[in-house]
């Protein structure tokens, strides 16, 4: 089911800053700010009314928020990968685009204050900052490892680190925190620090390696998932991955369905996705 | 006088011409958020199949200019759980639906038209025999005259009653004309145009096909010239055969100019992609340039463009 709280709206931007090979752009948005969770994503209209680039461009919400005067904000993080990115990164204060949100679904707050781990590769750690700010609110006790190829694709703005108890960087090439990936500081993070819950954004192959560490050590672990997608709204069915459903009827096992992570997702139990970079289905996997 | 905007495919009668494409739309629930579905004149389902289907392997969507290539493979949930949930679920909304049906086999598409013999509340079945998406492309039953009669055929023979039957067909042939004229000959009472043509992006990074299946279906504002053709050669040959057309519609300019070139009907498809409401937006400008144009009704229009020379217009 379609996030019941998404709509589509004509935002104006209010700002649009450089932070390390990234753009923070804030659009002013409607009563929609109020319904955003973190783990939310907008897609965007980009190029204009006459451009050659038809699909909206998905990006995870990194922040939404009621200014004191009541206008909602919603704040996301573009990397330039392509002419749609780029489009959107030289948009000027007061230019208008036309977005739909909140889509997908949104992490699972613990009912309980619980010691989690927030783990994100590059721009992916955006969405974990408002996350951490719930977590903290409700007494959680939070440590965030945040990885990349090189330091300036390291997203972690000073602002976002006052809900993070412990912060950790990784970089492939060494150019800041410590030099490796954020699977290699994971097991000792998680055994200092009593880790029950870990949440992850990033590359795909990224949340897979996580993935196998939660379950080896049983540690419940949500994931937002990544996969091309064309509409954000269910009805391509591009942006599917497969995943484990638990069973409709006793009498069966349970499948595998390919999935609609616009709709089903981004945030995915992670013990739950199939991992695969096969170019092939496996046998009896289901659709929807 | 208002403007008369009701079109017809034989027995059926639809309030707009405006339908959805089938794929584009699931089965109408998640378009329901952004609009009434009874604001178009049909809801056309994805392409239903006998069984649950999970479709093929990602990545299965890349750009391309003006377009979109797909390589779904007609995931779904099969026939059973389409007619326990989705179409109850419209019949309830109150959408007038078109169902799409597709098949791997002859035998596959008269087992569908079977089931759908007596379910009431469908005002035609779409006969998709043109998915560029399946495992054999050699398969594709619109490719050749005796295979899409024979598909076509196993529907008639099978469905029973007035339900029309509009075979969708693929631009992505010698003859389309031959093709569609076989259809007809099979049984066909209206025919859908067009289809995704089949096509190749390759990662100029990774040097190697985009998608994993290599080849998708081209669809989006690049097609709309194909679709044009495809419907203006068609309705000139089978003049009285409704025709569905289809193929990057954006606006109510691209929906009038199919309209002139023969369809009886628009489908909106990968615009729904990038803007959720772009079928209603498309239907009210439609309606104001047919109006705009002195036309009466959306019939009068059909076609237009076949008109003997001499008959010109100005410029409105």
């Amino acid at each position: 089911m379609i996030n019941q709280k998404a709509k589509q709206v004509i935002a104006e931007v209010v700002s649009n800053k450089k932070v390390g090979s990234y753009s923070h752009i804030v659009l002013a948005v409607n009563e929609i700010s109020g319904f955003v969770r973190p783990g939310n994503f907008v897609s965007i209209a980009v190029g204009g009314a006459n451009s050659s680039l038809v699909l909206r461009r998905a990006f995870a919400i990194y922040r939404s928020s009621i200014r004191g005067d009541g206008q909602g904000l919603l704040e996301i993080i573009v990397a330039q990968s392509g002419a749609g990115s780029r489009w959107l990164t030289e948009r000027e204060i007061g230019d208008q685009v036309d977005l739909i949100a909140p889509l997908g679904t949104s992490f699972g707050i613990p009912t309980e204050p619980v010691n989690a781990l927030l783990v994100g590769g590059g721009y992916g750690s955006a969405p974990l900052f408002a996350l951490a700010d719930l977590l903290k609110m409700r007494g959680c006790r939070n440590h965030m490892i945040i990885g990349a190829g090189t330091a300036t694709k390291i997203f972690a703005p000073l602002e976002g680190k006052r809900s993070v108890h412990s912060l950790t960087i990784t970089t492939d090439d060494g150019t800041a925190g410590r030099i490796g990936r954020v699977t290699d500081v994971i097991p000792e993070i998680i055994q200092a620090n009593d880790i029950e819950i870990i949440y992850s954004c990033g590359p795909m192959a990224m949340l897979e390696a996580i993935s196998k560490i939660s379950q080896e050590l049983e540690i419940m672990h949500q994931c937002s998932v990544e996969e091309s997608m064309a509409c954000g709204i269910g009805v391509c069915m591009t942006c599917v991955i497969p995943v484990r459903q638990a069973k409709i009827a006793n009498d069966e096992s349970d499948r595998v369905v390919m999935t609609r992570t616009c709709i089903e997702g981004p945030v995915i139990n992670a013990a739950d996705v199939v991992w695969t970079d096969s170019t092939e289905i496996s046998e009896g996997v289901w659709g929807k | 006088m208002s403007f008369d905007f009701t079109t017809s495919i034989t027995s059926s009668s639809f309030a707009n011409p405006i339908f959805t494409a089938s794929g584009c739309a699931s089965s109408g629930q998640e378009l329901s958020q952004f609009f009434s579905l009874q604001e178009l004149g049909a809801i056309v389902t994805k392409s239903i199949m006998i069984k649950p289907r999970s479709g093929r392997a990602t990545p299965r969507m890349a750009e391309t200019p003006s377009g979109m290539l797909n390589s779904i493979g007609l995931q779904g949930p099969g026939i059973d759980i389409f007619l326990e949930k989705d179409l109850p679920w419209l019949h309830e909304y109150g959408a007038q639906v078109i169902v799409s049906i597709a098949g791997e086999s002859i035998e596959d598409y008269a087992v569908l038209a079977r089931k759908f013999r007596s379910v009431p509340g469908i005002y035609g079945l779409e006969v998709n025999i043109s998915c560029p998406n399946v495992e054999n492309r050699g398969q594709v039953f619109a490719c050749n005259p005796v295979t899409a009669a024979a598909a076509i055929g196993a529907v008639k023979a099978n469905i029973g009653g007035e339900l029309p039957i509009i075979a969708k067909l693929s631009p992505d042939v010698t003859d389309i004309v031959e093709i569609a004229r076989s259809v007809v000959d099979a049984g066909a009472d209206g025919l859908a145009l067009i289809n995704t043509l089949l096509g190749m992006v390759i990662d100029t990074s990774t040097m190697r096909p985009k998608l994993s299946q290599k080849t998708g279906g081209l669809s989006g504002p690049a097609i709309r010239p194909v679709a044009v053709r495809a419907i203006y050669q068609v309705h000139a040959s089978l003049p009285d055969i409704p025709i569905v057309g289809m193929g990057g519609v954006t606006n109510g300019r691209d929906a009038f100019e199919l309209v002139l070139a023969g369809a009886s009907a628009v489908s909106v498809g990968t615009a729904t992609f990038g803007n959720p409401t772009a079928a209603i937006t498309i239907r009210n400008q439609l309606e104001e340039i047919c109006e705009s144009h002195g036309f009466d009704a959306l019939k009068d229009a059909i076609g237009f463009a076949h008109r003997p020379e001499g008959q010109e217009v100005g410029d409105v």
